[in-house]
C-alpha cells in the first residue's frame, strides 16, 4: 500500500473487557447497582464473544478476545496498515437496556472510559459519542457533554432502533450533531426492541447478520422519507459495517417510488439517489463484494460516486485476512480517495490541527 | 405509473408487445360490496358457518384498521384510475374488462392470477382457511375456467401448514392452477420448519411457490420499528423478500426440497446479486452454524428462485439494470405488470435497454413456461 496515503480507519471497535472496567466512571449509585444487582455485562448478541465474526482468529488472545486496550489495538489494527487516525466505535450494549436511566449512566461511563483509556493513550485515536438511544433529549445531553472534547468526531447510533431513525422524535439528536459539526454514524447492532428482519426473529447468527443490511436499507429510507436531510442541510450520515453492495439496487427502487409517491413526502424535493450520493457515506468493511474484480468496478459505477466510501478495517471483527482490507478490483484513484480524502471530508474534526498529530 | 415526472434517458426502446407475453402478476378481485372485509362474491363458496362469522365479526389482520390497508395507498384500492369499471366497480373484478384493457392490447398469452386480500394472515386461522378455499373456488369458477390465457394461484392460509397442504393437495391435479401463493410478511421467516410441509406439497404437485409482497405478520416492517409512510412500506418490500429468501436458503429448504421453485413477486430483483455476495461471504466464515447447506448460498438463488420484474428498478442509465440482471442470470427473470395496480409496468416500456432475442423471449415468455406447470401449451 506504499503508493497510497496513510489510511484513516473509520471503524474500529474497542472492547470493554468487563463491566468492572466502567465502575470508576459510574457514580456511587450506579456502581452499587452494578455490583448488588449482579449486572453481568452488556455484550450483546450482535457480536457474541465466541462467534467467528466477532474476533478474527489470529487477533484473539487466551480469553478468546482482543482489542481490550489501546496498545493492543495500535499494534494489531493501526501499525500494520500505517494508519494515521482511527475512529473508535464502542459497541457495548448500553442502548439495549430497557431503562433509560441505566442507558444514560452507562453511556456517560462508556464515553469517559473511551476518553481516558483510549484517546488519552494513543494520539491516533478518535471516537464516536455513544448516546442513550432510549430518549432523544437525554441523548442530546450526552452529545453536548462530550462534544467539547474535539477527539469525539461523530454521534453513534445503532441500526436496530426502537422507532425508525427518521421519525421526528429523533430530530433533536440530528440538530445537536449538526450544531457541533458531527456526522451521525449508524452502526450494525440493535436495541433489540424488534427482530432484525421485518418478518420475525431469525434462528441463526448468520441470518441475523446478513439481515443487518436490510435494516440499513430501511433506516436510510426512513431518514430520507421523513425529511431529515432537508431539515438538517449540513448533516452527514455514515453507515458503518452496513455492507456496501446493496446500495445501488435500494437506491434505484426508492428513487423510482419517489417519482410515483413524492406527493406523500413533498419535502423530499431531490431524487433520493442524489441525496444519498451527497449526504451519505459508508465504511468499507464488509464490502460484500462480487467475486470478480470487473464486477467490483461495475458496482462502483452503479454506486455512482467515488466520494462515498470510507476506509475501515472493522477491527477486531473478522471481515478479511491479512491486510487485504480493500476489495480486489478497485482502481487506484478510488482507493486513494477511500483511504484518506473521503474520511477527511466527512469528518470535519479530523482536520483539526489542535488535536491531530 | 399514473404519474410520470421525469424524461428518461435516451435508450433504444424495443417494443415487446408484438410478441405474446407472459404476465406473472395479475390481480383479480371479487366484485361487489364487502361485508367486514369479505366480498359477497365469495359467499357462494363459503359455508354458512363462516358467512355468519363474517357478518358478525368481519375479518381482522395484525394491523389497525377495520377497512383498508395498514398504510393509506396513494390511489383508491392502489389501482389505476382507468382500471375501474364503467359502473365504478373495483379494478380487476371483471374478466371481460380486464381482457379488453390488458390481456388483448398487451398480447398477454399467459397470465398468472394472484388474488390478494384473500384472508391470508388473518388473525382467525379457521377463517383464513375458509376464505382461501373460497377464493380458489371463485378463481376457478369465474376466471380460469372462463379464460384459457389465465392460470390461477392456490391461495393458502400459510400460517397453518396442515390446512395449506390440504388446499394444495385438492388442486394438485387441476392444471388451471400453476402456483401456490403466499404473502411475504409472515409470522415467522419463511425458511422455518413450520412452513416446510407447504413447500413439500407444492413440489410434489409440481407447483411453483409464489411469494408476493405484503401481508401482516405482526412484526414491525423494519428492524427499527414501523415506518411512517406508504413509500417506506413499498420500498421495504424488497427488504422483506431479502429476509425471507435468506431464511429459506440458510434453513436448508432448497437442500431438503431441491425441486422447489420459488417466485418472488413484486419485491424487485436488482438486490439479488448483492444478497448472494453477502450471503456467500458470511457463509464462508460461519458455515459451521448452517451445516445443512451443501453449496454456496448464492447457488440456490441460481437454481431455485425466480423474480418478477414489476416494479422494475429504474437506474440512470437504465443499462445498469441489465448489468444487474447479468449477475443473477436472465433465466431468473419473469415479466409482470401488476395489473390493475397504480404502479403497473407497461411491457412496451418497462425494460428500455438492448436485449438479445433470447433474453427478451426468456423474460417475456420462455422463463415463465419453465416455472409454471400447465403453461407449456400456451402459444407464444
Amino acid at each position: 500500500m506504499s503508493d497510497r496515503p496513510a489510511p484513516i480507519d473509520c471503524d474500529v471497535h474497542p472492547v470493554v473487557p468487563d463491566i468492572k472496567a466502567l465502575l470508576p466512571y459510574l457514580d456511587d449509585h450506579w456502581q452499587e447497582a452494578v455490583v448488588r444487582r449482579g449486572i453481568e455485562g452488556l455484550t450483546t448478541i450482535s457480536y457474541p464473544t465466541r462467534n467467528p465474526l466477532s474476533f478474527r482468529q489470529d487477533w484473539r488472545d487466551e480469553s478468546g478476545r482482543t482489542a481490550m486496550d489501546a496498545a493492543t489495538l495500535g499494534r494489531q489494527a493501526l501499525d500494520p496498515f500505517g494508519t494515521r487516525l482511527a475512529i473508535c466505535n464502542c459497541l457495548y450494549g448500553v442502548q439495549a437496556q430497557y431503562s433509560e436511566d441505566l442507558g444514560v449512566a452507562m453511556s456517560r461511563a462508556l464515553n469517559d472510559w473511551i476518553a481516558r483509556e483510549w484517546l488519552d493513550r494513543d494520539p491516533r485515536l478518535r471516537a464516536s459519542i455513544v448516546v442513550p438511544m432510549q430518549n432523544a433529549e437525554l441523548a442530546v445531553d450526552e452529545i453536548n457533554r462530550c462534544a467539547a472534547d474535539k477527539r469525539f468526531v461523530q454521534v453513534l447510533l445503532l441500526v436496530g432502533s426502537e422507532v425508525t431513525l427518521g421519525r421526528r422524535q429523533n430530530w433533536p439528536i440530528y440538530a445537536a450533531a449538526e450544531r457541533h459539526g458531527l456526522p451521525v454514524g449508524i452502526h450494525a447492532g440493535s436495541m433489540y426492541r424488534h427482530p432484525m428482519t421485518p418478518v420475525g426473529w431469525p434462528t441463526t447468527f448468520t441470518e441475523e447478520y446478513v439481515n443487518q443490511a436490510t435494516a440499513f436499507q430501511s433506516q436510510l429510507t426512513s431518514l430520507i422519507a421523513e425529511g431529515v436531510f432537508a431539515k438538517f442541510p449540513s448533516l452527514t450520515v455514515v453507515l458503518m459495517e452496513s455492507g456496501v453492495s446493496w446500495l445501488p439496487a435500494w437506491m434505484w427502487r426508492l428513487t423510482k417510488f419517489w417519482k410515483g409517491l413524492r406527493s406523500e413526502i413533498p419535502w423530499v424535493a431531490d431524487p433520493p439517489s442524489s441525496i444519498v450520493r451527497e449526504r451519505v457515506r459508508l465504511t468499507l468493511q464488509p464490502f460484500d463484494a462480487p467475486p470478480d474484480a470487473a464486477s467490483v468496478m461495475r458496482l462502483m459505477e452503479h454506486v455512482g460516486s467515488d466520494e462515498m466510501l470510507l476506509f475501515s478495517t472493522d477491527y477486531p471483527h473478522w471481515q478479511f485476512d491479512g491486510t487485504d482490507a480493500l476489495p480486489a478490483g478497485l482502481d487506484a484513484s478510488i482507493a486513494r480517495k477511500i483511504m484518506a480524502e473521503n474520511p477527511l471530508r466527512t469528518y470535519v474534526r479530523l482536520n483539526d490541527r489542535e488535536t491531530t498529530p | 405509473m399514473n404519474v410520470d415526472v421525469l424524461n428518461r434517458s435516451a435508450a433504444p426502446i424495443v417494443s415487446s408487445t408484438k410478441m405474446a407475453i407472459a404476465d406473472c402478476d395479475i390481480h383479480p378481485r371479487p366484485a361487489g360490496v364487502g361485508i367486514g372485509g369479505v366480498s359477497k362474491s365469495l359467499y357462494p363458496y363459503l359455508s354458512q358457518r363462516w358467512i355468519e362469522h363474517v357478518e358478525a365479526f368481519g375479518i381482522t389482520y395484525r394491523q389497525p384498521w377495520e377497512k383498508g390497508a395498514a398504510y393509506p395507498k396513494n390511489q383508491p384500492q392502489a389501482c389505476r384510475r382507468d382500471a375501474f369499471l364503467p359502473d365504478g366497480g373495483s379494478p380487476g373484478s371483471d374478466l371481460r374488462f380486464m381482457a379488453q384493457q390488458h390481456l388483448d392490447p398487451n398480447n398477454v398469452a399467459l397470465g398468472i392470477l394472484n388474488p390478494l386480500t384473500s384472508g391470508q394472515g388473518a388473525t382467525n386461522p379457521g377463517l383464513s382457511a375458509a376464505i382461501a378455499h373460497a377464493t380458489n373456488e371463485w378463481q376457478k369458477a369465474e376466471w380460469t375456467s372462463q379464460e384459457p390465457r389465465l392460470r390461477g394461484s392456490v391461495v393458502i392460509p400459510y400460517e397453518d401448514a396442515a390446512a395449506s397442504v390440504k388446499e394444495i393437495e385438492a388442486r394438485a391435479d387441476d392444471r388451471e392452477f400453476s402456483q401456490v401463493l403466499l404473502l411475504s410478511r409472515t409470522a415467522e421467516p419463511l425458511g422455518q420448519r413450520r412452513y416446510w410441509p407447504i413447500y413439500e406439497a407444492a413440489a410434489a404437485a409440481d407447483l411453483a411457490v409464489g411469494i408476493h409482497a405484503f401481508g401482516n405478520g405482526g412484526w414491525p416492517n423494519t428492524a427499527g420499528g414501523w415506518g411512517s409512510y406508504y413509500i417506506e412500506e413499498m420500498v421495504g418490500h424488497s427488504a422483506s423478500q431479502q429476509a425471507l429468501l435468506t431464511s429459506m436458503i440458510l434453513e436448508g429448504v432448497f437442500e431438503a426440497i431441491p425441486k422447489l421453485r420459488v417466485v418472488l413477486v413484486e419485491g424487485g430483483l436488482a438486490w439479488a446479486a448483492a444478497l448472494g455476495w453477502r450471503l456467500d461471504r458470511q457463509w464462508r466464515k460461519l458455515k459451521q452454524e448452517v451445516p445443512g447447506l451443501k453449496r454456496a448460498p448464492s447457488e440456490y438463488i441460481r437454481t431455485n428462485v425466480w423474480f418478477t420484474t414489476q416494479p422494475i428498478e429504474e437506474p440512470e442509465p437504465r443499462m445498469h439494470l441489465a448489468e444487474a440482471i447479468d449477475w443473477i442470470g436472465w433465466d431468473r427473470v419473469l415479466f409482470a405488470t401488476d395489473y390493475p395496480h397504480w404502479d403497473f409496468d407497461d411491457p412496451a416500456h418497462a425494460l428500455p435497454f438492448r436485449m438479445t432475442e433470447a433474453q427478451r423471449r426468456g423474460v417475456f415468455m420462455e422463463n415463465a413456461r419453465r416455472v409454471y406447470r400447465g403453461s407449456i401449451e400456451i402459444a407464444g
